[in-house]
């Protein structure tokens, strides 16, 4: 894997009783870099996560971020990272601004509060309880949480769940500024538009393992691409490297215009569930 | 490493306020921790308030205001934190604060922070409802002053550090409270804090006699009470120094419970 990466996880194996959570993940982001873990639910991404950040122990296998083993977490190491956990309710009694202003005073460098509280577009609510705040509104609270220490390492534990679709291009924004700053992102996302915005490398992780890893232009049959029409009330789709050929060949099997033509290149939703698709597939086999 | 100190400290003291907050905030604990000392003090001083014990001379009130204090003791840090920890740990509380610098002594002086100021808080307006609707009359020795401020810390420091420890017990945090009442409740009908110590049946003395309320009880009672009802009590004495010892050696016990099973994320989850 060459010289020293910011994330570094070689071979990282995990189980619960009989269940293998992670069976043998080598995963690594470099300075400035962010990684998209995709994956369904139950695939280890979670798991995988908090090992990196410190809160779960591995079985075997080497992990450092920024040159520290997780598994031994010091105050200095911790005041580096900005964690943003899954599904988050405390702080329900205390205001926006209270909570912001007052995680402020476990980092040694601390952003402005105030400037997080913009950033994050929460002004308004600003002297609201925590509790009376909407899901995504919750969410963005998180999300300042996480970032009010100025991190080296930014872990995104799916950041945008209950955003709507403003609010999550406002979210894209604010990370893009955090990554042209050099902040090093992990993240971990359900919706494959944010990771093909905000994503240098896309990690795909199915039980335990990483069945496929790239750009998100590049991953999976990427080459392809999709036609899609209709033959009666029949919805066709072929994927093909050869689109011209195909349409025309299509063409020749309809009187004039082909209905409900479509052609597009597969996106990253394509190809991750054509990924997922495969490895059941291959699961699957593997029991008969 | 001073500074390291030092910032743990600070760190502490920023978290007294926003545990103060959350503890004052939250309907449920304020009623719950904070007030119901209060509501019994109204009610069974209405009751029984007028009425003396045999014919020492001494009101109900009298004698049960001191149980009333040693109780608040044990809402405020016991009750309170093996209810509220348990609840942290499930919505996340504890976990968001371990994935910070903080470090955990800074978590630790917050909570006992919050104890002291809420009982302050709790025994100061005891003391006036007392004063003003029944009659209580307050202690002047500086002796006695001294041993209500000893007994106070002691007896929190027992009962924080045993909170701490007893907030593994519950596993959910919704269930947290139904699993902590119950020993409060027994602590305190066996403790002599609704019935005079004395009149209840031995084994229930001896049994209350291994926990700490029953001490802080009878410790609270030498300050509110006159010397010469010292002779109503199990040895005809306070046994202040015996208090000192027990409590010292629950400190001990919790400290090492304490440090043994506190965690941060609740079980299953590591």
């Amino acid at each position: 894997m060459g010289g020293p990466h910011v994330i570094d996880a070689d071979q990282v194996t995990k189980n619960y009783g009989e269940f293998t959570a992670l069976a043998g993940v080598c995963v690594h982001v470099d300075a400035g870099e962010c990684l998209a873990l995709l994956g369904p639910n139950g695939a280890g991404k979670t798991t995988l996560t908090e090992i990196l950040e410190g809160y779960r122990t591995r079985d075997s296998g080497e992990v450092e971020v920024l040159g520290v083993d997780p598994s031994k977490p010091t105050g200095a190491w911790r005041s580096k990272l900005g964690i943003v956990l899954q599904n988050a309710s405390d702080l329900a009694d205390l205001t926006v601004s209270e909570t912001i202003t007052h995680f402020a005073r476990y980092y040694p460098n601390p952003a402005d509060p105030e400037q997080v509280i913009a950033a994050v577009g929460l002004t308004e609510k600003a002297g609201a309880r925590n509790g009376k705040l909407s899901g995504g509104q919750r969410r963005r609270l998180d999300v300042a949480l996480g970032i009010i220490g100025n991190p080296e390492v930014l872990f995104l534990d799916e950041p945008t769940t209950g955003f709507d679709p403003e609010a999550r291009r406002e979210f894209w924004v604010l990370i893009d500024r955090l990554k042209s700053e050099g902040t090093t992102i992990l993240l971990t996302t359900h919706y494959l538009d944010e990771a093909q915005y905000l994503a240098d490398r896309v990690a795909v992780i199915a039980r335990g393992q990483i069945v496929a890893h790239g750009t998100p232009d590049s991953i999976g049959h990427r080459g392809d691409a999709i036609v899609t029409w209709s033959e009666g009330k029949r919805e066709m789709s072929e994927s093909t490297t050869e689109p011209t050929a195909f349409v025309a060949a299509l063409a020749s099997k309809f009187d004039g215009e082909i209905p409900h033509l479509r052609v597009r290149r597969a996106s990253l939703e394509d190809a991750y569930l054509e990924l997922i698709a495969q490895d059941r597939d291959i699961h699957a086999g593997e029991h008969l | 490493m001073n500074f390291i100190r030092l910032g743990a400290v600070g760190m502490g003291m920023g978290r007294v306020g926003i545990e103060l907050k959350q503890f004052f905030r939250d309907r449920e604990s304020a009623v719950f921790n904070f007030l119901l000392p209060m509501i019994l003090l109204v009610i069974f001083g209405s009751v029984f308030g007028g009425q003396d014990l045999g014919d020492s001379g001494i009101t109900f009130s009298q004698y049960f205001v001191a149980g009333m204090i040693a109780s608040g003791i044990l809402y405020t840090s016991f009750q309170n934190l093996a209810i509220s920890i348990p609840m942290e740990r499930e919505d996340g509380t504890l976990k968001r604060l371990q994935g910070t610098p903080m470090p955990p002594a800074a978590f630790f002086i917050g909570k006992i922070g919050m104890v002291f100021v809420a009982y302050i808080a709790q025994v100061t307006i005891l003391i006036a409802v007392g004063v003003l609707f029944f009659d209580i009359d307050i202690p002047t020795t500086s002796f006695a002053i001294f041993t209500f401020i000893w007994i106070s810390i002691l007896g929190l420091i027992a009962f924080t550090l045993l909170g701490i420890a007893y907030s593994v017990v519950p596993k959910q945090g919704r269930g947290a409270a139904a699993l902590v009442s119950p020993v409060v409740l027994v602590l305190q009908f066996t403790s002599g804090v609704f019935f005079v110590f004395t009149d209840l049946p031995q084994w229930m003395q001896s049994f209350a006699s291994l926990f700490p309320l029953k001490w802080l009880a009878q410790g609270m009672r030498s300050v509110f009470l006159p010397e010469s009802a010292a002779a109503m009590e199990v040895n005809g004495s306070w046994e202040l120094g015996m208090t000192a010892i027990v409590l010292v050696v629950w400190i001990v016990l919790g400290a090492f419970l304490a440090t043994l099973f506190f965690r941060w994320t609740p079980r299953g989850e590591n």
